[in-house]
């Protein structure tokens, strides 16, 4: 009995430890080099960013062809633009139709590397952080379709912020992604208030914006509605970058942004903008839970008239139109100098259909219809071409504004990227948790921009 | 059932592992290989990974490099980690301390006088916290401890006007906030625990102590305690294990913020895996989180033993 027992017991030990190194030897070679692609592991930028190993691929001018072909598309949740573009070109294009999955934002920068890293990755994607997915081979380049649709001849300073070169410096080589609706970050304001404390024109110096905010303070308005949660990320990083842009030059922060050897954000026109960012806080031109304010409660406020101005971007411009009809305007500071980037998607490296894919994707920028749509869901004129039709908007409405706005910043090469993009990690690792301890009076403006410089550093 | 593989079993061809087995245990086995294939896929197959991944420098697509120790060299000298842990240990007191304390107060007075419907009704009130959503509770609790929110609507009415505050956004206060959702979230299931353990008690006991006059504090310390001792140990388990990894109801109140003051290693991980996409850190970081709590855990367990022997 003992010796069937002991012997049972050394079955199940044996089948237990067998299983045990089954899973141990199946996990032994180094996780990334089991990759069963080689893309993965090859040098990306040696093989995808040599024009003429890839132009040879593409025909003279690529489309959907006549056979069915359906495109993967992973978009953002809250972001109509993917679906109504897919409805007007499947009606456009019969054979060609679609397969949409979203997620929230965070989650969708989350789960991307890992979906364009398998086998049947989606063919067009929204895509924030592109750096890293270039890295990684992950992403098709687009420089022949620039040739074979005449991208080249189009303003070329669209195309900056997705451009990436062999070093994986954003600014220069070839194209990655394609940006559409440049959105324009700059100040909205309330109307009504504004003339309250009597603002006939927008402010243009610091000097001019902090007599109006003083203004608002002492006629008891909230100054500046602003969100700065860690749930929706340090908003506080609007007013700051423009700031920055009003003490310093924005082209500098462009560097910065897209990597440029030597390029710091430590400087003293900065640290000059940080301090005056810390002096509004000290005030009280934010709210005083604005560490707690999610961007949905910030809008939500704002359109209920709770605040004078607040930084913000105009994709909220169908909420503010909403919300107070007619009465938000829109001025980008320091003037024709604003926050803009184009909303990027990209086509996977694996994608089954990147003719068809690149060729939708130009059509979005070309077709009259699409590009109303453009309009309509984000806010922004399309880019693309010189001559593209920018579909009339409601006199008086806050889009306009923004539109002339964001032409402003266009014809002056005032827009810069923003600084919460430089590195994946920079935005929820060091600006949003700094912005919050400036706001608590736990860190000064200095050790800010010191930290962020660190950061940006070791993130590369 | 008898028909297939038995003759099998006797013969000079068995494989040698299986020589030890008798039939009926073969038949044991089988019925617990679907379970065990799940265990082994889901959790010890990435317990292993997790392990290996902690040697490497890699980003979960990419090429990775062996680094050896180093990545938990980084999670031993990074202040903002060791902070995560810290934070992690004062949440013990929230998740654990205060749950089953008055978890077992509430259950006690519920077993004594809140027989019928008032008893039904008092535990579906307290379990109802483990049925939404916490998502949903998530949002409910932002609204509830914002400036101008319930808590701070009922301490201006009382006239503590002046130390309403964003609870969640404080630098001092938000952890302790979180720590409430997490009371909210653990005193209900932890109260029905220990009643289910509590109506196990045989009601003699109750009465005897009645006619001989105990008083109900002395019910409580000599009966009721000692009767639910293993359901306690259940619930500190449980409980510590929920603090220790807490990573959810933090996500969705506040990220980790302001600063860093909420950040605890479970979200810690994610944030390295999935936002900075350093997975050997994460894991790293996954192993000394699972050590942490099994050298927490296991006193726990021995303290139960021992008082049980």
């Amino acid at each position: 009995m003992t010796m069937a027992t002991s012997r049972r017991r050394t079955a199940q030990q044996t089948l237990a430890s067998l299983g045990f190194a089954a899973i141990i030897v199946a996990g032994c070679a180094a996780p990334g080099a089991v990759a069963t692609t080689p893309p993965a592991s090859a040098p990306p930028a040696a093989e995808s960013t040599e024009p003429s190993a890839s132009a040879s691929a593409v025909a003279s001018v690529p489309d959907c062809g006549t056979e069915p072909v359906k495109l993967n598309i992973y978009h953002e949740t809250i972001s109509e633009l993917m679906p109504q573009l897919s409805a007007e070109f499947t009606k456009q294009y019969p054979n060609v139709t679609f397969d949409l999955k979203s997620d929230a934002f965070a989650n969708a920068t989350a789960n991307l590397p890992r979906l364009l890293s398998g086998d049947n990755p989606p063919d067009i994607s929204r895509a924030a952080q592109l750096i890293d997915l270039a890295k990684d081979g992950l992403l098709l380049n687009l420089d022949p379709y620039a040739t074979a649709y005449g991208w080249d001849a189009w303003p070329q300073a669209q195309f900056e912020s997705v451009r990436i070169n062999e070093d994986f410096k954003r600014g220069s080589g070839s194209i990655i992604a394609w940006p559409v609706n440049p959105s324009t970050v700059g100040v909205f304001y309330n109307k009504d208030l504004a003339a309250q404390i009597g603002m006939t024109e927008p402010p243009k110096t610091v000097e001019e914006f902090d007599a109006l905010l003083a203004k608002a303070k002492a006629a008891g308005l909230q100054p500046i509605m602003e969100w700065n949660a860690s749930t929706s990320g340090g908003g506080l990083a609007f007013p700051l970058q423009n700031l920055m842009a009003a003490y310093g030059d924005h082209t500098k922060i462009n560097e910065w942004v897209y990597l440029k050897e030597g390029a710091t954000i430590d400087t003293p026109e900065f640290l000059q903008a940080a301090k005056k960012l810390e002096e509004w806080i000290k005030a009280g031109y934010f709210p005083e839970d604005v560490n707690a304010i999610e961007y949905s409660d910030a809008a939500g406020r704002f359109g209920k008239g709770e605040g004078v101005f607040t930084f913000n971007g105009d994709w909220q411009n169908g909420g503010y139109n909403t919300d107070l009809p007619g009465k938000v305007g829109f001025f980008t500071f320091p003037e024709s100098v604003g926050q803009s980037a184009g909303v990027t998607y990209v086509i996977a490296a694996k994608s089954k259909n990147p003719d068809c894919a690149a060729f939708f994707l130009n059509w979005a920028w070309t077709n009259e219809k699409a590009r109303e749509i453009d309009v309509a869901v984000g806010g922004a004129s399309p880019g693309g071409p010189p001559d593209g039709s920018v579909p009339s908007v409601p006199e008086g409405s806050v889009t306009a504004e923004t539109l002339a706005a964001g032409a402003a910043v266009n014809a002056n090469s005032g827009a810069m990227d923003f600084i919460a993009n430089a590195t994946s990690s920079i935005f929820f690792e060091s600006w949003t948790p700094d912005l919050q301890k400036l706001v608590g009076g736990r860190i000064t403006p200095e050790e800010l921009l010191k930290n962020a410089q660190e950061h940006w550093t070791t993130s590369q | 059932m008898s028909a297939p593989a038995s003759p099998s079993i006797t013969t000079r061809r068995t494989p040698r592992l299986l020589r030890g087995v008798r039939r009926d245990h073969l038949v044991g086995w089988l019925f617990v290989v679907p379970a065990l294939g799940f265990y082994v896929m889901f959790v010890l197959q990435p317990l292993v990974l997790s392990f290996q991944y902690s040697f490497y420098d890699w980003n979960g697509v990419g090429v990775a490099t062996w680094v050896g120790l180093d990545n938990y060299a980084t999670v031993f000298s990074d202040e903002e980690l060791l902070n995560a842990i810290f934070n992690a240990f004062k949440l013990i007191f929230f998740f654990s301390v205060i749950p089953v304390t008055v978890g077992l107060v509430t259950a006690s007075i519920i077993r004594g006088a809140a027989r019928g419907r008032f008893g039904t009704v008092s535990r579906t009130v307290l379990f109802l916290p483990q049925v939404i959503p916490l998502v949903a509770a998530g949002i409910m609790w932002n609204w509830v401890l914002a400036k101008s929110g319930t808590v701070n609507q009922i301490l201006s009415a009382v006239g503590l006007g002046e130390i309403t505050r964003a609870w969640l956004g404080d630098f001092d206060w938000a952890l302790a906030a979180v720590g409430v959702i997490g009371v909210w979230v653990l005193l209900g299931l932890i109260t029905l625990l220990l009643l289910t353990g509590m109506s196990k008690i045989d009601p003699a006991l109750f009465e005897a102590a009645r006619i001989d006059g105990a008083s109900a504090w002395s019910e409580f310390r000599h009966i009721t305690v000692p009767g639910v001792r293993n359901e306690l140990a259940v619930c500190l388990t449980i409980t510590v294990i929920a603090a220790l990894s807490a990573f959810d109801v933090i996500y969705i109140s506040t990220n980790g913020g302001p600063g860093f003051a909420t950040l605890v290693p479970g979200l810690k991980i994610y944030i390295l895996a999935f936002v900075s996409r350093d997975v050997g850190t994460a894991s790293a970081l996954a192993i000394v989180l699972m050590l942490l709590v099994l050298v927490t855990i296991l006193p726990i367990q021995r303290l139960v033993r021992e008082s049980d022997s």
